[in-house]
C-alpha cells in the first residue's frame, strides 16, 4: 500500500503543478481585466499542437522554447486587436468573445491538424525511469514536468512580489487609473499579462502534450477543471490558485488510489442492501469511480460555505 | 415539387427576369431529379468533440464505399446515387434525439450509427417508438459498432441490425485466448463507466471463472468516460496489484492515454483491448506497444486474404492518404443494405429489413457472413491481432506499425444463443 500512497502523491503533485500553470494565467487575467477567459484551455491545446509540429522538424527542445512564445504572441495579439475593442462593450461582450474564441480555436486546430491523436512523444533524453520504487517506475519526464512547473511558480511569485514590473502589475489590478496617471502604459501592461498568461497555458500544453496525449479534445477535458480551480482558490488570487491546484491534483489522485466506497461505509453502519435495490448503483459506488467528479463537488461545497473561494478577497 | 407562393407585391409572375430564370430552372431541375432522386443515408456519430476522430473515420469510410462501389458505377436501383448525410450527435443520447428528428424531417429512412452503446440504445428505443406511431415512415437503424449485447437480446428490435460482433462474442474469444496462456495468473479489468464498460467487466469475470478459475481478478475498475486527464494514478494501482495482463474496452482518447500511461510506467504486461488501433492510436503507441497490445475484432488484418480487399485499401489510401480503413464492417453493412434494396427493388425499411434477415453475403475479403434473422446479429469470423511492425503490408496511421492476425476463429465457433423475442410489425 505504501508505494500506492507515494505514487499517488507524486502523481497528484505533477497534475497539481500542471493545473497551476493554467490556473495562474487565468486568475491573473481575471484579476486585471475582470473577465474570465473561456478560451484559456484552448491556448493550452495550441501550445501542445505547435510544439508537436515544431518537434517534427527541430526536436522537442525547440518546441519547448518556441511554442509558448508563439502562443503568447498570439494571445497578446488577440488581446490587442480583439479583446480590447470588445472591452468597450462591457464584460458580457468580453465573455462571449472568449467563449466564441474557444470554439474557433478548437475548430481551427481540427482543420489544420486533423481530428486524430497526434504522435507527440517525450524526448529521448528524458526517456528513462528517474527512480524505481517498490517495483514502480517514476519517469524522468514526469520529474521534468514537475521541475518546470515549480520553476514557473517560483519565478512568477518572485516577479509579482519582488520586481518593479510585478509591483506595477499589482497596482494596475486595483488602481488602473492611478497607475495610468503615474505615466505607465496600462493597456500595454494588460496586453503583456494576457500574453504571459496564455504563454504559460501554452507551456503547460507543451509539457503535458506527450504524456496526456495531444488530441482535439484536450482543451475540453482540462478547461472546466481550471475554472473550478480559480473559483475554489478565490477569483484573482494567485496563492489561492496554487493551493486549489495542488488540492485538486492530490484529491483526484488519492481518490483513484483508494479502494473505499459505499459498500465499506454501509458495512461500517451495519446496513446492507439487496442487489435488486432500485438504488443499487448508489450503494455499490466507490471512490475511484467518482474521482474525476470530486472537484466539482468541492466547487459546490466551497460556493455554499465560502463563496469568495479559499483566499478570495473580492466581495463587498 | 411544391407550388410557389409569391408574395403579393410580386403578383405579376416573372416580372423579374432573374426570378423567372430561377423558377424555370427550379422546375426543370425538380422534374429531372424525381427520376434520379438519391437514396439518402444518415451517418449519425460524433463528428466534433472528444471522440470526433472515431466518428469522422467511419464517415470517411462510408462515403468512400458509397462512391467506390455504387456512385462511380452509375448508382443503385437503376441510376439512383447514394447520398451520405452526416449528422453530428456529439456522442450524446440527447443530441442524438435531436439529430433523429432532423433525419425524420429530411425524410431519411436509414441511419448508420456505431459509437457508444448508450447512444445506440437510445436510438433503438426512439426508432421503435417512432416506427410504431408512424407506419409508412419507418426508419432502419444500421448499427455498425455499438456492441452492448442487450441490443440483440432483451432490447432487440425488428428495425435494428448489428454488423459488429457484440461484446460477449468478442470476450468469449478473448478469454479463450487468455485462458490458453498459462503464464497469466491474474488480470486487471479497467473500463469506461457506461453500459459497454460494465458489460466487458461482468462478462470477463464470468467467463474467466468458467474457463480458468485459478486466474485471479485483481482489479475491476471504472472511470468516467472522456473525463480522465491522466491515467497514471490508475496505472499505479495496476502495478501494485501485480496483474499479469490488462483487459480494457476503452476507445478513443481514453484508450490511447491508458495504454500510454501503462507503457510509461515501465509495466511490461500484455494489454487486451477492443479498439487500440488507428486514428492516431497506432502511431502514438509505436515501438513501445509492439507485441504487447492485442485487439479482438471482426474483419481481417494483415495478411489480407484477397486481392479485392487489398485493392480497396490501396484505392482508399489514394483518396485519403491520412486515413485508414479502420472499420471494414461499415463497408459490409452498406453492401448488404444495398443488396437488400436491389433484391426487393425498394428503399422501404420494412422490405430492406425482411431481405436482410438471414442474408448470407460474401465480403470483399472473400468471407461469407450471415445476418441471423432471429435477433439481427451478424456472424463472421473473429480474430485477435497484435500491434507490430513485422509482416505489416498495410500499416495504420502511416506509422509502419499495424495489426497482424495471430488467432482466428471461424464463424461457426463464434455462435452464441440469443434471448431475443422480437416484436415483428404486422403489414
Amino acid at each position: 500500500m505504501l508505494e500506492v500512497f507515494i505514487f499517488a502523491t507524486l502523481n497528484g503533485l505533477v497534475t497539481g503543478f500542471l493545473l497551476f500553470m493554467l490556473a495562474s494565467g487565468l486568475t491573473l487575467i481575471f484579476s486585471m481585466m475582470g473577465v474570465l477567459n473561456f478560451a484559456h484551455a484552448s491556448f493550452y491545446m495550441l501550445g501542445a499542437y505547435f510544439a508537436y509540429s515544431l518537434s517534427l522538424y527541430f526536436g522537442f527542445w525547440t518546441g519547448l522554447v518556441f511554442a509558448p512564445l508563439i502562443v503568447g504572441m498570439l494571445g497578446a495579439m488577440i488581446e490587442r486587436y480583439g479583446l480590447r475593442r470588445v472591452h468597450q462593450s462591457g464584460h458580457v461582450a468580453e465573455l462571449v468573445f472568449t467563449f466564441g474564441l474557444a470554439f474557433l480555436i478548437e475548430e481551427a486546430t481540427q482543420f489544420f491538424w486533423g481530428r486524430d491523436t497526434k504522435n507527440y512523444q517525450t524526448p529521448d533524453l528524458l526517456d528513462f525511469p528517474l527512480f524505481t520504487l517498490l517495483g514502480q517506475e517514476f519517469s524522468a519526464y514526469r520529474g521534468f514536468m514537475m521541475t518546470i512547473s515549480v520553476g514557473i511558480f517560483i519565478g512568477l511569485y518572485y516577479v509579482l512580489t519582488k520586481s518593479r514590473v510585478g509591483i506595477i502589475i499589482q497596482a494596475a489590478i486595483t488602481h488602473p487609473q492611478t497607475v495610468a496617471n503615474l505615466g505607465h502604459n496600462v493597456p500595454l501592461i494588460f496586453m503583456g499579462v494576457f500574453g504571459v498568461g496564455t504563454a504559460l497555458a501554452g507551456l503547460a500544453g507543451v509539457i503535458a502534450g506527450p504524456v496526456l496525449t495531444t488530441f482535439p479534445g484536450m482543451a475540453t477535458v482540462l478547461g472546466s477543471i481550471v475554472f473550478v480551480i480559480v473559483v475554489i482558490g478565490g477569483l484573482g488570487s494567485l496563492a489561492g490558485a496554487f493551493i486549489a491546484s495542488l488540492l485538486i491534483g492530490l484529491l483526484q489522485s488519492y481518490a483513484i488510489a483508494s479502494d473505499v466506497g459505499m459498500p465499506d461505509l454501509l458495512n461500517l453502519l451495519g446496513v446492507s442492501f439487496d442487489r435488486s435495490h432500485p438504488l443499487n448503483d448508489l450503494w455499490t459506488m466507490n471512490l475511484p469511480q467518482i474521482a474525476p467528479i470530486l472537484p466539482y463537488l468541492l466547487l459546490v461545497l466551497v460556493l455554499i460555505f465560502r463563496p469568495t473561494g479559499l483566499l478570495g478577497k473580492r466581495e463587498e | 415539387m411544391k407550388k410557389y407562393q409569391l408574395p403579393a407585391k410580386d403578383s405579376i409572375p416573372f416580372r423579374k427576369p432573374l426570378l423567372a430564370i430561377s423558377l424555370i430552372s427550379a422546375l426543370f431541375l425538380s422534374s429531372t431529379s424525381t427520376a434520379q432522386e438519391p437514396v439518402r443515408i444518415a451517418f449519425m456519430d460524433p463528428l466534433s468533440g472528444i471522440f470526433a476522430s472515431v466518428g469522422n473515420s467511419g464517415k470517411t469510410i462510408l462515403e468512400f464505399a458509397a462512391d467506390y462501389f455504387y456512385n462511380s458505377k452509375g448508382g443503385i436501383l437503376g441510376g439512383r446515387m447514394i447520398e451520405i448525410v452526416p449528422l453530428d450527435n456529439k456522442q450524446s443520447p440527447n443530441e442524438s434525439q435531436l439529430q433523429f428528428r432532423r433525419a425524420i424531417s429530411e425524410g431519411i429512412q436509414i441511419i448508420f450509427q456505431g459509437n457508444s452503446s448508450a447512444v445506440a440504445n437510445t436510438l433503438n428505443q426512439t426508432i421503435s417508438r417512432h416506427n410504431r406511431r408512424n407506419p409508412g415512415q419507418e426508419v432502419l437503424q444500421i448499427n455498425y459498432s455499438a456492441v452492448d449485447p442487450i441490443l440483440t437480446e432483451e432490447n432487440c428490435s425488428f428495425w435494428h441490425f448489428r454488423f459488429d460482433a457484440h461484446a460477449n462474442m468478442k470476450l468469449n474469444i478473448l478469454t479463450d485466448y487468455i485462458a490458453a496462456d498459462l503464464d497469466i495468473k491474474s488480470i486487471y479489468i479497467i473500463g469506461q463507466d457506461y453500459s459497454f464498460g460494465h458489460v466487458v467487466s461482468e462478462t470477463t469475470v464470468k467467463l474467466m471463472n468458467e474457463k480458468r478459475p485459478d486466474i485471479e481478478i485483481v482489479g475491476n475498475e471504472f472511470h468516467p468516460i472522456g473525463q480522465v486527464k491522466d491515467f497514471t494514478p490508475y496505472v499505479t494501482k495496476i502495478v501494485s496489484s501485480g496483474a499479469d495482463a490488462v483487459i480494457t474496452g476503452n476507445f478513443g482518447a481514453d484508450m490511447v492515454s491508458l495504454a500510454r500511461s501503462i507503457i510509461d510506467s515501465g509495466l511490461d504486461i500484455p494489454i487486451y483491448t477492443f479498439y487500440a488501433a488507428y486514428d492516431g492510436i497506432t502511431a502514438t503507441l509505436g515501438e513501445s506497444g509492439k507485441n504487447r497490445i492485442r485487439l479482438v475484432h471482426n474483419g481481417v488484418t494483415n495478411p489480407f486474404p484477397t486481392e479485392e480487399r487489398k485493392q480497396f485499401n490501396r484505392d482508399f489510401k489514394l483518396a485519403h492518404p491520412n486515413n485508414d480503413v479502420t472499420q471494414p464492417r461499415i463497408v459490409n453493412a452498406l453492401q448488404m443494405v444495398v443488396k437488400a434494396m436491389e433484391e426487393t427493388q425498394s428503399t422501404d425499411p420494412y422490405d430492406i429489413a425482411l431481405a436482410l434477415e438471414d442474408m448470407r453475403f460474401t465480403t470483399m475479403s472473400g468471407e461469407e457472413i450471415w445476418m441471423r434473422g432471429e435477433d439481427h446479429q451478424i456472424f463472421q469470423s473473429l480474430s485477435i491481432s497484435v500491434h507490430t511492425d513485422e509482416g505489416v503490408e498495410f500499416d495504420a496511421d502511416n506509422s509502419g506499425y499495424g495489426l497482424v492476425t495471430e488467432y482466428k476463429v471461424p464463424l461457426e465457433d463464434t455462435m452464441v444463443e440469443s434471448s431475443c423475442q422480437m416484436r415483428r410489425p404486422q403489414r
